[in-house]
């Protein structure tokens, strides 16, 4: 029978997949005209701004592009920190 | 009544806009339409040679904008067809000779003559581009399965967007059904996933095509090429009719046939 898992791996594997994935960021680059780099900008900015503001921990913070139809849409998921009330 | 104007466009070169305008507008003809394609690379023509009405051109597109002739003249009529003309993109000229509001007024004039008009867009995103995107009613943009030919669609499909000639509609060219299967080719739903537009055709990887090419018969003039199939389906979607995707994995050979008997055995 044919595994769960080696069917997976070999999802994980083939070409066919590597290229959508590869694909998946090219386009969110293109389409909204920022580089990987200016993204790392922004992001770290966002940061030092909130950081004004509530206790954030930088390295549980998710800022990411995703895809909406013909949308791109920045998602951003910043936990506040629990000291923050004090 | 009036034509409706198809723009066939793709960002990248060598995906298969020409064959496939030349096959549409052959499968279009097929269905009593009456069919006017526009070869919109001027410098670079090749309509002309895929229809093989290469030996019958007198005058071209530029004669036409710069009234030396009129639009009739330029129009080379399809004797295998009922109503299948070719107006052929000028060969010595450069893509400034023509600009996109001549586009509009020729295809206007163009409206009441025939049923639909094709225009075969160059590659790029340049002025060419621009003039076979002007006039259009409908835009299908042409891509293969592969890594670049999507992301240059998707560029595409942005411009055509920003132009307010959208939504384009996706043709996927050349799926090779064996590559898709092994997992080395990108898939039509995870292409339609990525570029987030509505599909209209898929046509199949066929040696037919490269024959028929070369013979300057349009693959869609023979009756068994599956490719020439995939291309008849999308005439009769441009023209209102709900038509089913073929599987592509249908070899239709005893093996393929035997197997799948087997395998729904018992339902």
């Amino acid at each position: 029978m044919d595994g769960f898992l080696e069917r997976l791996m070999r999802k994980k594997q083939n070409s066919a997949n590597a290229a959508k994935e590869r694909l998946k960021l090219v386009l969110i680059h293109d389409r909204t005209d920022i580089t990987p780099g200016q993204m790392e900008n922004m992001k770290n900015e966002l940061l030092q701004v909130i950081s004004k503001y509530v206790n954030i921990d930088p390295k549980t913070v998710k800022i990411d592009m995703a895809q909406d139809g013909r949308e791109q849409r920045l998602v951003a998921d910043i936990p506040i920190a629990a000291s923050s009330r004090k | 009544m009036s034509a409706k104007v198809v723009t066939i466009t793709s960002g990248k070169g060598g995906v298969g806009k020409t064959t496939t305008t030349a096959n549409l507008a052959v499968a279009l003809a097929q269905q009593e339409q009456r069919v006017v394609c526009i070869d919109g690379d001027i410098g670079l023509r090749n309509l002309d040679v895929i229809l093989g009405l290469e030996n019958r051109i007198v005058y071209d597109l530029v004669d036409v904008i710069e009234g030396r002739c009129r639009l009739k003249q330029a129009m080379i009529r399809d004797k295998r067809l009922p109503e299948l003309y070719l107006i052929p993109a000028a060969q010595t000229r450069d893509k400034s000779a023509v600009s996109p509001s001549d586009m509009v007024r020729l295809c206007d004039e163009l409206r009441n003559e025939v049923d639909w008009i094709l225009v075969d867009s160059p590659a790029g995103i340049e002025r060419g581009f621009k003039n076979a995107l002007a006039p259009a009613d409908i835009v299908l943009v042409v891509t293969n399965p592969e890594i670049s030919a999507v992301r240059d669609a998707d560029r595409i499909v942005g411009l055509i967007e920003a132009e307010e000639k959208g939504p384009a509609k996706l043709i996927l060219n050349r799926v090779n059904s064996s590559l898709t299967k092994r997992g080395d080719m990108i898939s039509a739903e995870d292409v339609l996933e990525l570029l987030a537009i509505d599909l209209i055709g898929i046509i199949p990887e066929d040696e037919n095509v490269v024959v028929a090419s070369n013979r300057g018969q349009p693959v869609t003039l023979s009756e068994k090429a599956k490719a020439g199939q995939a291309f008849r389906n999308i005439a009769r979607r441009l023209l209102g009719e709900e038509v089913p995707y073929m599987n592509l994995d249908e070899k239709g050979g005893l093996f393929d046939r035997l197997s799948r008997m087997i395998k729904s055995g018992g339902d």
